[in-house]
Order: structure tokens, then sequence, then C-alpha cells
């Protein structure tokens, strides 16, 4: 079949980044053809500020090198400018009369600096700051000249300041407002940073219009003279006034700009424009809903919509972006995000250390995050952000919200906060043991924008996770404004899929789906059977959705949950046998002891949530093991109930007030073989001094002498997180239905590998409050569908040893022999 | 003894009955030398086998996830193409492949 024929106009990140995209989902389907002004590939356009600092070069900044257009057989033609765009011929007209024919074209042309119109503007010594060539220019003006001014204090305004102080000019920066970065920062916090920027030899004047820029001997600029009368020495005039949408081609072959203020092609949520289907349109020349975006990760958002689309796929729509900037000036943390000048219906949280450099503001709007603006610590900056996209209710947590993410509770790395200022030394990861040098290099070298290409580079945060708030600031601080969190809640299961968990999960219950291939295949998954980051996910879903109806597959359970043990690090086994709240008894312990001598059990140890292990078992070992033990599966290795701790309670303690034991005992009998988002732990303790250590499961049962208090939502592990307080009851029959309820509610509503307390974080105490506390109806049907679910539960590893078990299931265990 | 075992060429050893390997799953073949051996079955019927021992930190492949062409290692989740051995990008690093062949709805592998 001949192939499309794909015409990109502009080679900047916005377009390169479409075409990666849409080499991932169809390399075959174009002939692609990019015209690009500039006589290079693409490169990091963020970068350059670095560039003119001195600190990274222009072939550390290249993102596709002319290589890359080769290896994907993408004819360039750099340096080349389009002229005219034929739409009835479909073709495009260089200056040099180079042409291309089109199937579909893409218009990629970005923005270009906006000059105000005064006399001078066009003196030599006068620049915008836009591209390599404008880099370059500033680079020889600092080797020879003195005195530079910078018309426009935004952000890159400064950065370009900042750059020219570093390479020794003496810099002035002239600002049209009341005070700098108005359009980012609050009169307080720009009033911070412009005392900081002054500390280190920046000089300002503002507000303070230009009149005209002064024509010097040499014929070069030489002067600025404003509309006051004053007159300032300037041998290079770098004019920063912000940018405007470069859409003349496009509206020179007809297609619709816009008008007033909402001027850029105008484009539908495909990224086509709404003049011509066969054109699309991405980046800074496009006005999508009226809006042009100057940051790069809007215009990834579109690339990636839009490369979808151009793949024929035609998932996903582009619905606009909220944006947040940062500053990347050494040494000074800025951070701002959505409305924070506030409005009539707004509140202010502020906090204003001027001595200790710390600035915070958080805007609120009917108990949400609407805008924030940082300065000096900006650690949390990510966070406030998430909750303001996602839109949370911040009634709860309002008494803890200016001190920080960490205050909520955060033992992992608390305090560690400041990525800027760790050395490059520094342990970030401490499963993977990567340093933070190794992860700047990373980003930096292989032109990393997102948490999961560092994860997947670097191997960073990939194990345990819990370092990865860690290394977003590093990602962040390091591509500075390119960088923005995705939110979790709508960000794909994987790379098989557009779709997140929340829509997985709501197509399987809306259309009664009950098999993997089936839900793949509803769901246009794009490889042909996923891989092991959703299929796990889908199983969970379809069992948990459907009990007795969805097909349990193993092959898409991870090991553990296949082989019922928990594999090790030499590819042995380890073997946990139930034990009922913790107790035994010593015809138990000698079965426990005989078998471990009998297999030559290397290891027998006692876990953390009382119960033995016996480690070091071979695959072919595990069915007569459990045989010998004679005991049921403990589920000690899959994301399901794991165990019910227990105090001693009552039953012999002296200041026991509930018989924790049994109560305990039941649980776990309750819970036999339920499978969940994570893993499930639970606790009881007797009396308030809580032995159990209730206060750090997901559910937490503490007696007191008039009944039972429930703590849901706790965690031990990587982040220790106390349990909330859920209710008291009076009764066992109420804990079992309360507790029940609860975790059926998790179950149903969890996203796989969501543990209780990031889903309680993620949907509010009051939703789960709403759901088990106030609606009794509501709290004995969620408690009815766990009962169900978990009835007639099987004894995985009985299943197993029995004499009429599956072949299939055997098998999984025998060696053969070559 | 089974007529068809005779008929096997030289060089080639017969293992198992290709529905004797779970579908998206694998066996053990416990070698003469050189370690185990893990056998594939992917959606496709196709049939790989690889050194059961995972380039990164020697994981046990056979007990891993197959999607594709490919299987994830259950200790550390490297992935690794079930054909050639090669670990998928960005992680470097290579397991053997051996050759193996389904016929008549035999698995044999060259020994």
């Amino acid at each position: 079949m001949k192939k499309m024929k794909l015409v990109m106009i502009g080679n900047g990140m916005a377009g390169c980044r479409t075409l990666e995209e849409l080499l991932k989902l169809a390399p075959d389907l174009y002939d692609i053809t990019v015209f690009g002004a500039e006589p290079h590939g693409n490169y990091n356009r963020i970068l350059l500020s670095p560039v003119l600092a001195g600190e990274m070069t222009l072939p550390e900044i290249m993102l596709n090198d002319l290589d890359w257009y080769r290896d994907n057989a993408i004819t360039l033609h750099a340096g080349k400018m389009v002229t005219k765009i034929d739409r009835v011929k479909r073709k495009v007209i260089a200056a040099d009369g180079t042409e291309a024919e089109y199937d579909r074209l893409l218009i990629a042309t970005g923005s270009t600096p906006f000059i105000p119109p005064m006399p001078g503007a066009d003196l030599p010594g006068v620049l915008a700051y836009r591209d390599i060539g404008d880099t370059e220019a500033m680079i020889e003006a600092s080797t020879k000249y003195k005195h530079a001014v910078v018309i426009g204090a935004g952000l890159l305004g400064l950065e370009a300041a900042n750059g020219l102080m570093l390479r020794g000019m003496s810099v002035t920066v002239v600002h049209l407002g009341d005070w700098i970065m108005e359009r980012q920062l609050d009169k307080p916090a720009a009033d911070m940073l412009q005392a900081s920027l002054e500390a280190k030899g920046m000089n300002f004047l503002l507000p303070k219009q230009t009149e005209a820029l002064v024509r010097g001997e040499s014929g070069r600029v030489a002067a600025v003279r404003f509309k006051d009368g004053m007159e300032i020495p300037a041998d290079l005039v770098v004019v920063a006034a912000g940018i405007r949408p470069n859409f003349a081609l496009a509206e020179s072959a007809g297609i619709y700009c816009g008008t007033g203020r909402a001027r850029g092609i105008a484009v539908s949520d495909t990224l086509q424009t709404v003049t011509d289907p066969r054109v699309y349109a991405v980046g800074e020349c496009v006005a999508h809903r009226g809006i042009a975006y100057g940051l790069v990760a809007p215009l990834f958002e579109q690339g990636k919509v839009c490369a979808n689309h151009l793949a024929n796929f035609g998932i996903g729509r582009y619905e606009g972006s909220v944006t947040s900037t940062k500053l990347k000036v050494t040494g000074i943390d800025v951070f701002s995000a959505g409305d924070f000048s506030g409005g009539p219906d707004t509140e202010d949280i502020v906090l204003h250390d001027k001595q200790g450099g710390v600035y915070k503001r958080i805007v609120i709007k009917h108990n949400r995050i609407v805008g924030s603006v940082l300065y000096g610590d900006t650690a949390d900056g990510s966070w406030y952000f998430q909750l303001m996209k996602d839109g949370q209710d911040i009634h709860a947590i309002r008494d803890h919200l200016m001190f920080g993410q960490n205050n909520l509770g955060d033992a992992g790395h608390k305090g560690e906060n400041k990525a800027a200022s760790m050395p490059d030394t520094a342990e970030v990861c401490g499963c993977n043991g990567v340093c933070k040098g190794t992860i700047v290099k990373a980003i930096k070298e292989k032109g990393l924008f997102t948490l999961d290409e560092v994860k997947k580079h670097t191997k960073a945060a990939s194990s345990c996770g819990s370092c990865t708030g860690l290394v977003e600031q590093i990602l962040a601080s390091t591509v500075g404004g390119a960088y923005q969190a995705v939110s979790a809640h709508d960000k794909p299961v994987c790379g098989c899929t557009e779709l997140s968990h929340g829509d997985v999960r709501k197509a399987i219950r809306d259309h009664k789906l009950l098999s993997i291939p089936e839900t793949m295949e509803t769901l246009s998954w794009k490889t042909p059977n996923g891989c092991s980051t959703c299929r796990p996910a889908l199983n969970y879903y379809l069992i948990s959705t459907w009990p007795h109806e969805a097909k349990d597959d193993p092959q898409s359970r991870f090991i553990n949950e296949r082989a019922h043990a928990n594999i090790q690090k030499d590819g042995t086994y380890s073997v946990v046998p139930q034990m009922l709240g913790g107790v035994t008894t010593p015809a138990e312990l000698k079965r426990i002891a005989e078998v471990a001598e009998k297999y030559n059990v290397p290891t027998v140890k006692v876990t953390g949530g009382q119960r033995i292990d016996l480690l070091g078992i071979k695959k072919e070992d595990l069915p007569h093991v459990w045989k010998d033990l004679g005991m049921p599966s403990g589920h000690a290795y899959g994301k399901s109930i794991r165990t019910v701790k227990t105090c001693v309670g009552a039953e012999h303690c002296r200041f026991g007030t509930q018989r924790s034991m049994s109560m305990g005992i039941d649980l776990e009998k309750m819970l036999f073989g339920m499978w969940s988002p994570h893993k499930v732990k639970l606790a009881v303790s007797g009396c308030p001094r809580n032995c159990a250590e209730a206060g750090i499961k997901d559910v937490g049962v503490i007696g007191v002498d008039s009944g039972w208090e429930l703590y849901v939502a706790g965690n031990g592990g990587i982040k220790t997180e106390v349990a909330q307080f859920l209710c008291k009851v009076q009764t066992r029959e109420e804990v079992m239905e309360y507790s029940g309820a609860f975790l059926q509610l998790y179950r149903e509503e969890g996203y796989y590998l969501e543990r209780t307390v990031h889903y309680v974080e993620r949907v509010g105490l009051e939703h789960v409050k709403k759901h088990v506390l106030e609606n009794a109806e509501n709290r004995k049907a969620l408690y009815e569908r766990l009962l169900y679910a978990l009835q007639d539960a099987k004894d995985p590893w009985a299943e197993r040893y029995a004499a009429d078990a599956a072949p299939a299931v055997r098998r999984e265990f025998e060696i053969l022999e070559a | 003894m089974n007529t068809f075992e005779i008929s096997v060429e030289a060089g080639w050893k017969e293992i198992c009955a290709v529905e004797d390997i779970p579908v998206l799953g694998s066996r053990v073949v416990k070698a003469a030398r050189g370690g185990d051996i893990a056998i594939f079955r992917n959606a496709e019927g196709e049939v790989f086998a690889l050194h059961d021992k995972c380039p990164h930190k020697q994981g046990p492949l056979s007990q891993g996830i197959v999607h594709g062409r490919q299987v994830t290692c259950p200790l550390h989740s490297w992935k690794i193409e079930l054909d050639s051995g090669n670990a998928v990008a960005p992680d470097v690093g290579c397991t053997k492949s051996f050759e193996v062949k389904v016929e008549g709805g035999r698995v044999l592998l060259k020994v």
C-alpha cells in the first residue's frame, strides 16, 4: 500500500514530540517531511537559559539530532522557511522553491517574540530571546560589551538577565508593570524575588516605559531612553516582552486564526484546525478554546492527542491544561499555579517570613485550592498543584495545608525536600542505589521530561517508590518550567492503553466484561496481550467486580499469587501457613518443625504479622510441603488479606477490656481468601494500650470498656501513616460489618496497587463515612457483597496438592527433563 | 517407546507436548549441563527457549509474566525479548537463547 504523506511545518519541541508519539503508534503509516526555519535538528528550547548561563553547551541540549531524522526515514529541510500553503493542490512551498505534497499537514510554527513598536528596535545589538541564534549573539556580545538592558521582567527576561550577569555583564531589567513577573507572582513574592536578584547584582527599573532605543556612533544601539526622559547606557538590548503565536502562514492559507485577544490557529479538541480537517496544528502557534500556551507541558499533551488522531486511533481529546510556573535561577525557588490573585469569594492562607526568605500563599475557594504562590520553599508546590488539578476537598487537612505534605505524616523522607541543594553524591533511591547526580545526568543527556521516563532510565523510584516525591523534585528543578506533574488519577494504566484505572474499572462494570481478552478488545488495547503492569490490574478488576462470574487468569497474576508462595532473590520460595490471630497450638508447631526438618528448610523465621515463615523452599517441593503441613495458606504473598495481628486481650491480660484474640480470629476467618487492590493488614487490640499496633493498619480495632473503636487507612511501611478514626461500635457483629463494609468499598473503588491509605487520601474520609456510617442500608449491602465474594473461598494449597487437582495446576510445579 | 521420538533428527530432543506449556506461561527444563532452560509459549502459539536466568540478577525468567514476545522478570521487572534473549531498552543485557521448534504438537529443543 502506498503510504500517506505527512508534512510538518516547524521543527520545534511540540512538533517533534508529536512525531515521536506518532512513530510509536504507527511507525509505517506516513512518509514524513519536516520543514524547519532553523538550520539544526530539534533542540530543547527550555535549556537555552543554562546555555546562556554557561552551564550547558549546545550539543547537550539537542533532543533529535540529524541521525534521528535519518533513522526514522524523515525528510528534513532544515533552514528552509515555508512561505505558502496551497490547500487546493495540497502542497507547501518554501522560500527557496522547495515543494512538498501532503495528505495531512501538521503546523507547528511556534511563536515569535513580541517586540513593541519603538524607534531603534531594528538597531544592531537589539535582540529577542528565542532561539540558538539569539543565544549565540548574546554570548558573543557579553564578551565585547559591558552594559545590557533586558526589557520585560517575565520568566524569560529574568532568565536572560541572570545568564548575562553570569557572563560578566552589568544588567538592568526594565519592566512596564508595577512588579516583576506579574503574570506569575503576587506583589509580596515578586518583591522578595526582586530583592534577592538585586542582592546578586541585578538592577531593576520599574515601572518604566521605554520610549526609544538610541543609536550610537558605531551604528549599534548605545542607550535606552524612557518616557520620563531618563536614559541609561546599553550595548545590548534583549527584548523579552512576551511571545505571540506564529500564525501568519496559516492565516494566509485561509485557516481561521481567531480574533481579538484569542489569536492563534484555532483547533478543536483533536488538534485539527477548525477550517480544514486535513490540517492539524500543535504548540505555541495554536489557540485552543481561545488559549495559547507558552509552557512545554501542555504542548506535549497536545502532541500526544494529535499523534493519536494522526495514527487513526481516534482516542483521546485535548481539553486544555492547568499550568504552573517554576523559575530556576540558581538558588532562588519560585513557584506559582492557578488563580493566585484571588477574588471576592476566595480566601487566603498566607505565611510570610521576610527574614527567612519564605512566602507562601494558598488561595482557596469553596474548600478547594484554586491557586498558589510559593517563594523560597517550593517543595510542596507540586502537591498543591496536584490538589488543585484534582479539585480535592481540603476541608479536612486545612489546618496542616500550609506546613506541607510531609506534615501529614511522612516518616519516609521527612524534611528531605530540598532537592536542589542536595549534593550530586547523595543517595536518592535507597532500593536501587541511585544518586542525585545520576538522575540529573540522565535527565539532561537523554532529554527526559516525565517521572516514568526517569524511572525507566535510572531505576530510581521504580522499586518501593518512597523516593518518588524526591525524584519528582529533582526532575522539576532540573527541567524547570518544562516539568508538570501528571495527575495520578487520570494517568493511563500503562503503555498498553490511554485509559486510566478509573476508566477501566468503570468500563468493566458498565459493560459487564468478564475476561481479559474481552476487556482488551472492548477497550482497544494497543498490545496483543498487555504487559506485566496491566494484566494483574485487569485480572483483579474483573474478579472483584464480577465474583464467581469473571474467570480468574493465573497467567495474569504475579508469580507469588500463581504459586501461592513468596519468591525470594535466589528463585526459591517462602511458605507461611495461616495462623489465625497469631494463635497456634503445640501440635501445629510440631508439624511445622517436622516439615522444616524434612525439607531442610534453611531459615525459619517469625514474621512481623505473628506467623512462622519457612524460607528457601524449592518450587517443586511446594505441594509436598503444603501437604505435610496440613495447614491452610496464610496468603502472605498476595494483594490480599494478610494477617490480623492481635494482643492477648481480656482472655489473659490484666488490663484487657475486650477479647481481642477471638475478635481477630473471627475477622481473619471472615476475610479468608479476600483479594484486594493491594495487601490488607488488620490488628485488634484489647485495650487502649494498643499492643497490637492497630494505629498503623488498614483496619485497626481497639477494644475499650464500652465497645470497639475502628480506625482505617493506616500504614506501617514505606510511609508511616497513622490510621484515621472511623467510628465506635458496641458489638462484635458491628465490628465485622463495619470493617467488612469499609474493605468492600476499597475493593470496589481502589485502584490496583493503591493501599487503603492512598485510596482514602484520594476519595476523602468523608466519602468513606458517607457510604459506611451514614447509610445503614448501603453499609449492609457492601457487607453482603463482601460475604458473597468470599463465600466458598478455597484453600489454594489444598487445591494444588489434592489427588484430583487439575493437571494444569499440578504441572506448574513439575520440572521437565532434557 | 513412542515411534515419533525415534524419528527426531540428531541434535534435537523432545521435551513435552505443546499443551503441557500453559498459554502465556512456561515450563522449566532441567538440562544436563549449564543450568535450567525456560520454555515459553505465547498467545500466538509460538514457543521460545531461554536460559532461565535474567541478565540482571539471575531471576528465574520462567516465573515471569509473558506478554507479546516478551517476558517480565519476577524479581525486578526487567523485560526480556523471548526470541533473542535481549533486555528491552533502556536496560542492557542478554540471556542465552536456544533453538526450539514444534513438530506434530511436540516441543523439540536443540541440545
